[in-house]
C-alpha cells in the first residue's frame, strides 16, 4: 500500500550530511557530522548520554538550522527549510520523549499528520467541496489501513494517554510512517520499555522495514536491539564520530569501548 | 430526518422569534437582549477557536470588533447615509450590499489579526497576551486620534443603512441580520474545526512541535485560525454598529475583551457548544444585574451597613464579572462543558443534530 517509485531513489542516496556542526553557545554539540544513507538500509546511531545524537535528528528534520554544513534529502538541500517543508520532503521522526497529541483520539492523531498533502484549505473545509471529501476520504482511508496493519484498530476512538506505553511508542511510529516519509528517523524507541516489548519492538522494526519502502535511521541505547537490527553502526561522543562500521566491527572497537566505560549498557 | 431535528427547531425559533419582533409580541428591549446575545455568541466562539482550540492567550478580542465595527459603519454611511455628501448606492441595493458590508468589516478585521498572529509565531502566553492587550490599545488610540471619523466623541450615521431597510420592508432587520450571521459564525467554526485542515489548530495547541514535525505549517495554520477568529468578531462589530447606531472607540475596550474572555473560559475552552451556552447565560446575567431593583436587592445587606453608599448598576457589573470569573476558576476551571461539546456530555442529542 505505501509503496513508492523506487526509480530515483535508487542512486540518490536518502539522506546526505556534510560536514555538519551544531554550537549552542560555546558548547559544540555536534562537530564536522557525515554521514550518507541508502535507499533500504536500517542504521544505527549510538554513543554515550549528552554525545550529541538528538541534536543530530533535530537537524536532519529542520528543527534546527545548523551552525555549519549541509543537509541533503533526496539529493536537495534543506537549509532554511521549516521542518513541515523537510517533513513533506520525506522525513519523519519519532521522539525520545513519546510526542503525541494526547487529546485527539488515535485517527486524528494519524490524520492530522498527513496535513502535507491535504490539498484542501481553509475554503474548501468550510464549503465542504467535492475536492474537499474526496481528500478526507483519501486521509481517513490511509489512516484506516496503518491502524489495520499496525493492529491499533481496537483504539481508534481511545486518547492516546490512556494507551499502554508500548502502544504509544507504537502508534508514534504509525503517526510517523503515515507522512509517507523516504526516510524514518527513530530517537530511542525502546527507551521505557520492558524486555517484552523490546522484542515486540525489534519484530516491529524488522518488519517495517520490509513492508514500508522506507529507509530507517536510528538512535538506541538498548544495544541488543541495534545489534541485532542494524547493518551499519555509527558512533558518535562529545559531538564527534569516533567509529562507524557492522555491528561486529562497532562491538570490538576500542575507541567505543572507551567512550562507553562505566556505562550500563553496553 | 431525525438528525436534522435540532436544526429544524433551530429555524422555527429564528423565525418564531422574526415573527414575535414584528408583531410587537416582544418588545424592542427584549429584542435588544436577543441580539446581544447573538453578538456576545459570535465574540465567544471566535475567541474560543485562539484560546480554546489553539490554546494561545489573548485578551484584545475587541480590537477587531472594533475594527469591524469601524469598517462597516464607514462604509455603510458612504453607501446609504448622508454624512459624507449624497449616498453612492440606491436604497433599494441596501438588503443585498449591508451583509456585504459586514463581512468586509471582518475581511479587514481578519487582515488586521495579522499583528498578533505574526507575533504568535515566536511568542506564547503571557508574552502574547501583553501584545494582544497592546494592540487593542493601538487600535483604539488610532481611532480616537482620527478626527474626520468622529475620534473619540465616536462615528455615527449607520442609522440611515438601517432605515433603508425599514423602508423596503417594515420588519426587524437587524435582528434578521444577528440571527443570520450567528448561525452563520458557528457554522464556519464548527466545519472549519472538525475537518482535518481545522484539526492542525488542536495539535498545534497540544503539541506544537510534534505539529510541526509531522508536516503541519504551523504559521500557517495560526494565521488562519487568528483570521477567522477575528474576521467573525468583525462581523460581530459590524452588525454592533448598526444596532446602536453609533460607535465610539471606548466601546471596544480591554473591558470588551474581557467580556469575551469569560464567556470563553465560562463555557469550557475549546468547546463551541460551551461558548454558545455561556453567552447565553452572560448575557441573561449582564441583563439580570442590570437591573437596579435586583442590585439594591441583592447588595441590601451591604448598603444597610453603608447606608451612603450608592451602588450603581454599572458599577456593579464590573464587580460581577471579574467575581464569575473567580469563581469559575477556582470551583470549576475547566468551565461549563470542559473541552467536551454538548453531544459527548449527552450522547442521545447527537441522534438529534448534525451541523456539520
Ligand atoms: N537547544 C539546546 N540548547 C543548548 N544545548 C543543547 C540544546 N540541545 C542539546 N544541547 C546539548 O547538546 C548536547 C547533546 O545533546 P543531545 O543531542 O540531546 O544528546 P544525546 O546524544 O543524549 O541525544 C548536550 O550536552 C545537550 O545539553
Ligand atoms: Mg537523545
Amino acid at each position: 500500500m505505501m509503496a513508492q517509485s523506487q526509480v530515483q531513489t535508487e542512486n540518490a542516496p536518502v539522506l546526505e550530511v556534510n560536514s555538519l556542526s551544531q554550537r549552542f553557545g560555546g558548547l559544540t554539540a555536534v562537530d564536522n557530522f557525515n554521514v550518507k544513507l541508502m535507499s533500504g538500509e536500517l542504521t544505527g546511531l549510538i554513543g554515550p548520554n549528552g554525545a550529541g545524537k538528538t541534536t543530530v535528528f533535530n537537524l536532519v528534520s529542520g528543527f534546527y538550522q545548523p551552525t555549519e554544513g549541509q543537509i541533503l534529502v533526496d539529493g536537495k538541500p534543506t537549509a532554511g527549510f521549516k521542518p513541515h517543508k523537510v517533513t513533506s520532503l520525506g522525513v519523519a521522526r519519532t521522539f525520545q520523549n513519546i510526542r503525541l497529541w494526547n487529546d485527539m483520539t488515535v485517527f486524528d492523531n494519524i490524520r492530522v499528520a498527513q496535513h502535507y498533502w491535504l490539498g484542501y484549505g481553509f475554503f474548501h473545509s468550510v464549503i465542504r467541496s467535492k475536492r474537499y471529501k474526496k481528500r478526507e476520504a483519501k486521509v481517513a482511508q490511509e489512516a484506516q489501513e496503518l491502524l489495520e496493519v499496525f493492529d491499533l484498530q481496537r483504539f481508534k476512538e481511545e486518547l492516546p494517554k490512556n494507551l499502554p506505553y508500548g502502544t504509544q511508542r507504537k502508534l508514534e511510529i504509525a503517526r510517523a510512517l503515515s507522512t509517507h516519509p523516504k526516510l524514518l528517523l527513530l530517537d530511542e524507541p525502546a527507551a521505557g520499555l520492558n524486555s517484552h516489548d523490546v522484542k515486540d519492538l525489534i519484530r516491529l522494526i524488522r518488519w517495517i522495514h520490509e513492508k514500508f519502502d522506507v529507509s530507517i535511521w536510528m538512535i538506541e541505547h538498548h544495544m541488543d536491539v541495534v545489534m541485532e537490527l542494524c547493518s551499519h553502526i555509527k558512533v558518535i561522543d562529545f559531538g564527534q564520530t569516533i567509529a562507524e562500521g557492522t555491528p561486529d566491527e562497532i562491538r570490538n572497537h576500542p575507541a567505543v569501548i572507551t567512550a562507553y566505560l562505566g556505562d550500563d549498557n553496553i | 430526518m431525525k438528525k436534522y431535528s435540532l436544526n429544524i427547531l433551530l429555524v422555527v425559533f429564528a423565525i418564531g422569534l422574526l415573527f414575535a419582533a414584528h408583531f410587537r409580541i416582544i418588545d424592542s428591549y427584549i429584542q435588544i437582549v436577543f441580539m446581544t446575545i447573538g453578538i456576545n455568541i459570535m465574540m465567544s466562539t471566535s475567541l474560543n477557536l485562539v484560546n480554546g482550540n489553539m490554546g494561545e492567550f489573548t485578551c484584545g478580542h475587541a480590537a477587531f470588533m472594533c475594527i469591524g465595527a469601524y469598517i462597516s459603519s464607514i462604509l455603510s454611511v458612504f453607501c446609504f447615509g448622508s454624512k459624507f455628501g449624497d449616498p453612492l448606492l440606491p436604497a433599494a441595493s441596501v438588503l443585498i450590499v449591508f451583509p456585504i458590508i459586514v463581512l468586509i468589516g471582518g475581511a479587514v478585521a481578519a487582515v488586521s489579526s495579522l499583528l498578533v498572529s505574526v507575533p504568535s509565531f515566536k511568542t506564547r502566553d503571557d508574552y502574547l497576551a501583553i501584545i494582544s492587550i497592546a494592540v487593542n490599545y493601538m487600535i483604539i488610540s488610532a481611532i480616537e486620534n482620527m478626527d474626520f471619523i468622529g475620534g473619540s466623541r465616536g462615528f455615527q450615521g449607520m442609522k440611515d443603512t438601517v432605515w433603508a431597510m425599514i423602508d423596503i420592508f417594515d420588519g426587524p432587520w437587524m435582528l434578521f441580520w444577528v440571527i443570520n450571521f450567528t448561525i452563520f459564525t458557528v457554522w464556519v467554526i464548527r466545519r472549519f474545526i472538525s475537518s482535518t485542515y481545522g484539526k492542525g489548530v488542536n495539535a498545534i495547541c497540544q503539541d506544537e512541535v510534534a505539529a510541526e514535525i509531522m508536516s503541519v505549517n504551523t504559521n500557517k495554520i495560526k494565521i488562519i485560525n487568528f483570521m477567522v477568529a477575528a474576521g467573525l468578531a468583525g462581523c460581530a462589530g459590524g452588525l454592533y454598529s448598526h444596532i446602536i447606531g453609533y460607535v465610539n472607540p471606548q466601546s471596544f475596550n480591554i473591558l470588551k475583551s474581557t467580556e469575551a474572555l469569560v464567556m470563553v473560559y465560562l463555557g469550557g475552552m475549546g468547546s463551541l457548544s460551551g461558548a454558545v451556552i455561556s453567552a447565553i447565560i452572560f448575557t441573561g446575567l449582564l441583563e439580570v444585574l442590570r437591573s437596579q431593583a435586583i442590585i439594591d436587592g441583592l447588595l441590601s445587606p451591604v448598603t444597610m451597613m453603608f447606608p451612603d453608599w450608592e451602588p450603581s448598576a454599572g458599577v456593579i457589573k464590573w464587580v460581577m464579572i471579574p467575581l464569575l470569573l473567580v469563581i469559575v476558576m477556582q470551583f470549576r476551571p475547566e468551565g461549563i462543558m470542559g473541552n467536551r461539546e454538548l453531544g459527548d456530555v449527552f450522547p442521545k442529542l447527537k441522534k438529534f443534530y448534525r451541523f456539520k
